[in-house]
């Protein structure tokens, strides 16, 4: 009989696979820039296309196995039909890349963190916001960073680089993935007791924990906020990167199962303990905190989502007993938990140099990290306002995983047909489907999806007439553009990669799976 | 904290709290679910150990 020790071990690994910077400092921030009515989108998001297009993407990497191709413009040219749908795969493991270019910073900073609270320069609740903006260069000129970074900061972001590297190198993310199963539910015990903490926190001129709590979940002026494309394009552009959704990733590891693996409880499972964590956790901590040590005011030094729980939760620590050693445990865990993320974000790309190209997996390493090193350097010259963090944050990380997430939709439900879809979704599941979910993946996440995208091109036109908005920003600004062109060039690499592998892919079409 | 708020907040904690427990449940008297259910961590990619 199966021992309850290896049960667990499957939970620590589906739920640590689940946690990430998405959940402890993305969340945060778009629930403090939107109020409390973000919640309502984020919800309809997650059960109408979060969930059914997390399943397409499992279902459809394992059929894409089992015809033997795991590079997700592979698996849209055979499951889709037609070799249009190579090449609009094409952008599905392009955008982690994209991400790769800032996420490899953000890393760097929780590494730095984790130093900090380990030596004890960690900042306090005080002088936790404008430490932090000087210290990534956001209040200097673009290029600040690159003459006159920190010590610390240059030498966390050089070890980032080189552990991601190696890691790729030499094939042993599986190693760093078993201390992540054990380590992510240590960091998810220590964010309980920082939850603790800050519900328990005294005021502070005045403003007090349930102030706080209000500010995250009363839906203040809904009707407003509801009606903004934007922040149905956040809430499903959230949904989409906390659960690695429209990024490639769960196509190409789902490619490696076996035929009559479950992919039905499995990525329910992953789904749902990521949104216990991100909206039990990682948005009760730090919105509250933010609250009560700031008031609110970080808006007006970062507009950027991901770089609040830095300045929110030093303010946590140095409130809470052990707050030092808490501090270290938290940021070199969630530091632990980006390294895997970031090599799952760089295995598509993997998986397709190697198809497409027919390379070595050590030359397929070389090119990619020749990609990402280009755009963590036009991250760290762009750092004025995090102006380039917030471009690839928001045309890779919300607009181009949405674009890839209706690509999918097309691919799954309509060329390859939602009864065949359902019918290999179905096999080896451990649980029943919900009723009408065909209907859904055919119908609703396709057109909702269509619906945000254009009201949000809408919106944006409107704020264009109105000298405003983030089509602007891209006009006026240089390190948007510099961001925005690495973007552009790299997506032009990969349409000529995946123009390479489409031979391979048209005669994989016509085989059988086996 | 309005009526809103907190029937908002006790809903979407609430309702993670229960679909992530429910799915536990559904791991735990799975037969079998060490070699059926999988997540990224837990799978290797093929070309793990080619050069």
């Amino acid at each position: 009989m199966q021992s309850w020790s290896s049960r667990l071990g499957v939970i620590l690994a589906v739920t640590g696979s689940a946690v990430g910077l998405g959940n402890f400092l993305r969340f945060p921030g778009l629930v403090a820039e939107h109020g409390g009515a973000f919640i309502i989108p984020y919800a309809v998001a997650f059960v109408v296309i979060g969930m059914p297009i997390a399943w397409m993407e499992w279902t459809m990497g394992r059929a894409g196995g089992a015809r033997g191709t795991a590079a997700v413009p592979g698996v849209m040219r055979v499951l889709g039909g037609r070799p249009l749908y190579g090449y609009l795969g094409a952008l599905a493991p392009a955008i982690p890349v994209f991400l790769c270019g800032f996420y490899l910073f953000v890393e760097a900073w929780c590494l730095a963190y984790a130093w900090k609270y380990l030596v004890g320069s960690a900042p306090g609740a005080t002088d936790a916001l404008p430490s932090f903006v000087a210290w990534i260069g956001a209040g200097q000129e673009h290029g600040h960073l690159l003459g006159h970074g920190a010590a610390d900061l240059w030498t966390c972001t050089c070890i980032v680089v080189a552990i991601n590297l190696l890691i790729i190198w030499y094939g042993v993310a599986k190693g760093i993935e078993r201390v992540c199963t054990w380590g992510m539910p240590l960091l998810i015990a220590i964010a309980l007791a920082m939850l603790v903490r800050v519900l328990t926190l005294e005021p502070v001129e005045g403003r007090s924990v349930l102030q706080g709590l209000a500010a995250m979940w009363e839906p203040r002026d809904m009707a407003a906020k509801l009606s903004e494309g934007k922040v149905w394009l956040d809430a499903a552009g959230q949904i989409f990167f906390t659960l690695s959704v429209g990024i490639g990733t769960i196509t190409t590891y789902a490619a490696y199962m076996k035929r009559d693996d479950d992919v039905a409880l499995s990525g329910l499972t992953a789904a749902s303990g990521n949104e216990f964590c991100e909206v039990a956790l990682g948005g009760m901590i730090a919105v509250p905190a933010v609250f009560v040590f700031l008031g609110g005011a970080y808006a007006q030094y970062t507009g950027s989502s991901i770089a609040m729980g830095f300045f929110a939760l030093p303010g946590v620590f140095e409130h809470m007993p052990g707050g030092r050693l808490f501090g270290f445990l938290f940021f070199f865990l969630l530091f632990i938990a980006a390294i895997t993320s970031s090599i799952s974000m760089l295995q598509p790309s993997m998986a397709f140099f190697e198809e497409a190209l027919g390379w070595s997996r050590r030359r397929a390493v070389a090119l990619l990290a020749a990609v990402v090193l280009v755009g963590l350097g036009t991250v760290m010259w762009g750092s004025r306002d995090t102006v380039a963090i917030d471009t690839i944050n928001f045309w890779a990380g919300t607009l181009g995983i949405a674009v890839v997430a209706l690509v999918t939709t097309l691919v799954f439900a309509w060329a390859w047909g939602s009864d065949a879809g359902i019918a290999e979704l179905r096999r080896g599941a451990e649980i029943g489907l919900p009723p009408g979910l065909a209907v859904c993946m055919r119908w609703i996440t396709p057109v909702l999806l269509l619906v945000i995208l254009a009201w949000f091109a809408w919106g944006e036109l409107a704020s264009l007439r109105q000298d405003k908005g983030l089509l602007l920003a891209l006009w006026r600004d240089r390190g948007a553009q510099l961001a925005a062109g690495w973007m552009l060039a790299t997506f032009a690499l990969y349409l000529w990669i995946a123009h390479r592998g489409m031979a391979r892919w048209n005669a994989l079409a016509a085989k059988e799976p086996a | 904290m309005s009526a809103a708020g907190w029937i908002t907040m006790l809903t979407a904690i609430g309702g993670a709290a229960a679909l992530f427990a429910w799915c536990l449940w559904r791991v735990l008297r799975t037969p079998g679910a060490t070699e059926h259910i999988h997540a990224p961590p837990d799978i290797e990619p093929a070309d793990q150990h080619r050069p």
